[in-house]
């Protein structure tokens, strides 16, 4: 086969792929933009309740982008998506609620709120990290070099094993944190009245990404991480450690699971041993969303799945009247993955791989 | 990848669902031909000395349409349970396996055979529950019948699976029309051996509109389901009772039953101007409902009213959940119920967890009586046709720790009293909770 014909084919392949991405597309924005003008226009929820929907979606997608961290730094890293990160996510937020159960009974959590909140997100980080530095160990380092296949399976066998692991240990029941009496209620932001656990939901992830980001950008450590993620073996001949700078990664990954897992719980004050996969999975999407392997693609794509997820159902499927529509904002969700990927298969932001690695 | 996951995940389930079913069908065929494979050489079922070996065996018997169980000398009589033992609804069945135990205690034998509680399947609260666990079930020929479902949506597949294997089944807490019939007219999921001896959600969605119309006085309600049999069944019927008594309901719509952010829904109810939002669904969403409606401008002051499914020892103690109502099954007022109770404590040191034990006691019980009834009996063994247990049951008359329970064609058992109940700060727990009662309805006040 000649050059020539082989050009041919992909250029007619390619015609086709553009006609049915426009097709798409244009479906879709017309689609999109009816139902929004119609459901703003017909004056259903007021300024107020939109305004407080983006405010919803934000702090939920403060919390993806969050877990999405480590699925992005360890693909980034090691080119395999690590289901059991969702698990890693669950954890910090189980043995959080022990500590703050017990912080509830020694009536230390209404009378020391902020201290309380600080010892959960302590314990619930380093519960995290551990299980992810333990599960990189464990799980993943044995199966260095093996085809990418390989620890993407045993990912999932881990995530099953954290999760029956849990329900061995702490039963299947839900198991609800105490209220705090200090974060109920609003604070006025910018005029607007936000709930006080969104504004410490928004306000830590703001703060704990920025941290990441000077991290991975201005340390040693941060500089070693990138460099793996480059080309592993150029890093190990310019004497870089790639083993202990993998586990760096997990560690990182989990830390920002478990904050992650304290935060989440401030909103949803309730965890069992199936907390983490649905988190997890739309981490994952957020993730695919922003760009994988690309951190500020995580953030940004965590963000919009949360906004997706709360505005998108009142905002589209209410302008066209579809029953009960809020129970389809998984589908909401899941369509604004395919049409993002349709038109940017790598994501909003694109991977950011220096190359393809085998 | 995520769907990957499901589908292998899916495909690996069909694939044992299949092997189920074939089993299942095969053994049902066989049933009376593998009871005798099994009892028809001497030595084998008894212990050498203790009893004499028996030479009747299944093929003395005359088994009806539906063939018919053999139980040689020695032998048990198999029953299963398929309740929500794990997870958030945990409770819903444990409470019933538990009272399962105590009727199979207090019952003893069956005409000198032992019963035994050969399964004790989980029906997970879900559709895939409850078609797994009675596959299991029924690939089992002995088993006769099955106490379950806890969840209306694990009873619609079940129901279908142990009837068709010509087993019976009898809930102790299915309420949705579905399963038996809607105004005399059976329902899409009805069939033939399946009875329940919980009220049927008519008469419960009746109620509550009449609870929230006329006693609390309010006629803005919007409703909320998950999509599952129960909770669609009950906020249908509360719609229609609600607007026919002249109240308005400004928004039914639906959640998914894993979904944990509430607030956009929430936002849409206080836009439709809502004064009391029902939600008949299960926990954990229910627990985010209830927690995130104070937080949602405009539902300050909004009321809030769950059902049965939600009226647990898990649920009632969150502290979002105090000044919510709740409809239910009547604490029964019945002497035998405090004896039950009092049992109930002694075995499993504590009081009852959730509102539907007495009904899978009565369920146990009618399962008994009627196995009783057209046991035919010869020397030690006994034979039991499947078609004169399904007609005993049609024709149950007990008087059971529920009430009066006489079943109708379609399967329908209860002799429903509805009650109210409201959960305050000073009902720490369910049985407090079930004692503050605000209302009680029985289907002639509803015009049933």
């Amino acid at each position: 086969m000649t050059t020539a014909t082989v050009g041919k084919k992909r250029a007619s392949r390619l015609n086709f792929t553009n006609l049915f991405r426009w097709v798409v597309g244009s479906v879709a924005v017309v689609v999109i933009f009816y139902g929004s003008i119609k459901s703003v226009a017909s004056g259903r929820l007021s300024w107020a309740q939109w305004r407080d929907l983006m405010v919803f979606g934000v702090a939920q997608g403060s919390v993806y982008a969050l877990i999405a961290m480590g699925y992005t730094m360890v693909y980034g890293v090691l080119r395999f998506i690590n289901f059991a990160h969702g698990e890693v996510f669950m954890s910090g937020a189980m043995i959080g609620y022990f500590v703050a159960d017990a912080l509830n009974r020694a009536g230390i959590w209404n009378e020391q709120p902020v201290v309380s909140l600080l010892i959960v997100l302590l314990v619930s980080m380093t519960t995290a990290t551990s299980i992810a530095v333990i599960l990189e160990r464990v799980a993943y380092r044995p199966l260095r070099g093996a085809p990418r296949l390989i620890p993407l399976i045993t990912s999932i066998g881990a995530s099953f094993t954290l999760q029956y692991l849990f329900r061995g240990l702490f039963g299947a029941g839900t198991k609800a944190y105490p209220p705090m009496a200090a974060i109920q209620g609003k604070w006025i932001i910018f005029g607007i009245p936000i709930l006080k656990s969104q504004v410490i939901v928004i306000g830590s992830a703001i703060v704990v990404m920025a941290g990441l980001y000077l991290f991975v950008e201005k340390t040693k450590t941060g500089r070693s991480m990138r460099a793996v993620a480059e080309d592993p073996e150029t890093a190990a001949l310019m004497g870089i450690n790639v083993d202990g700078t993998i586990v760096k990664v997990f560690a990182v990954g989990g830390a920002m699971a478990g904050v992650a897992g304290a935060l989440w719980t401030l909103v949803f004050p309730t965890v069992n041993f199936f907390s983490g996969f649905l988190p997890g999975i739309k981490a994952f999407t957020a993730a695919v969303l922003g760009g994988i392997g690309n951190i500020f693609g995580a953030m940004l794509g965590g963000v919009s799945l949360g906004m997706f997820e709360s505005v998108g159902p009142s905002l589209v499927l209410g302008g066209y009247e579809v029953p009960a529509f809020n129970q389809l904002k998984d589908v909401v969700a899941f369509s604004a993955l395919v049409l993002v990927l349709i038109f940017r298969p790598t994501g909003i932001l694109g991977e950011r791989l220096a190359q393809e690695r085998g | 990848m995520t769907m990957r996951r499901h589908k292998y995940l899916i495909a690996v389930l069909l694939a044992l669902a299949l092997v189920a079913t074939a089993c299942a069908e095969g053994d049902a065929e066989t049933t009376t031909t593998a009871a005798t494979g099994t009892t028809a050489a001497p030595g084998t079922t008894a212990a050498p000395g203790t009893t004499e070996p028996s030479d009747v065996t299944a093929d003395d018997f005359e088994a009806g349409d539906l063939g018919g169980i053999f139980i040689g000398p020695g032998e048990a009589v198999k029953i299963a349970t398929l309740q929500a033992i794990s997870g958030a609804n945990a409770s819903l069945g444990t409470d019933q396996v538990r009272a399962v135990k105590l009727a199979l205690e207090d019952k003893g034998t069956i005409n000198g055979h032992e019963i035994r509680l050969a399964f004790e399947e989980d029906d997970l609260c879900r559709s895939e529950g409850g078609t797994i666990g009675s596959q299991r079930i029924v690939s089992d020929p002995d088993v006769v019948g099955v106490i379950g479902t806890s969840c209306s949506g694990a009873g619609v597949p079940a129901s279908k699976i142990v009837t068709e294997a010509n087993r019976v089944m009898i809930s102790g807490s299915n309420t949705s029309p579905v399963l038996t019939e809607a105004g005399g007219v059976a329902g899409p999921a009805w069939n033939e051996g399946y009875y329940r001896t919980a009220h049927n959600d008519a008469v419960q969605g009746a109620a509550a509109a009449k609870f929230v119309f006329e006693e609390l006085g309010l006629t803005k309600v919007a409703t909320i389901n998950d999509g599952d049999p129960y909770t669609q069944g009950l906020t249908t019927a509360f719609e229609v009772n609600f607007e026919a008594l002249g109240g308005e309901i400004v928004l039914s719509t639906a959640v998914g039953a894993d979904d944990s952010d509430m607030r956009p829904v929430l936002t849409e109810v206080a836009a439709a101007g809502a004064e009391l939002i029902f939600f008949p669904i299960f926990q954990p969403a229910g627990d985010f409902v209830a927690g995130q409606a104070k937080e949602v401008s405009g539902l300050e002051d909004v009321e809030l009213m769950g059902a049965d499914g939600l009226l647990s020892d898990t649920y009632v103690v969150l502290a979002q959940t105090k000044g919510m109502y709740f409809s239910g099954p009547a604490v029964p007022p019945t002497a035998a119920y405090q004896d039950m109770i009092a049992a109930y404590e002694d075995r499993f040191g504590e009081a009852p967890i959730q509102a539907f034990h007495a009904h899978a006691y009565d369920a146990a019980m009618i399962l008994f009586a009627a196995i009783e009834k057209v046991a035919q009996v010869n020397g030690d063994a006994m034979f039991i046709d499947l078609r004169d247990v399904r007609d005993a049951l049609y024709a149950t008359d007990y008087q059971g720790l529920t009430g009066h329970v006489v079943c109708n064609e379609f399967g329908d058992c209860a002799d429903p009293i509805i009650q109210i109940f409201q959960n305050t700060d000073d009902t720490p727990d369910i049985a407090a909770v079930r004692a503050n009662r605000l209302a009680e309805y029985v289907p002639a006040d509803l015009g049933q």
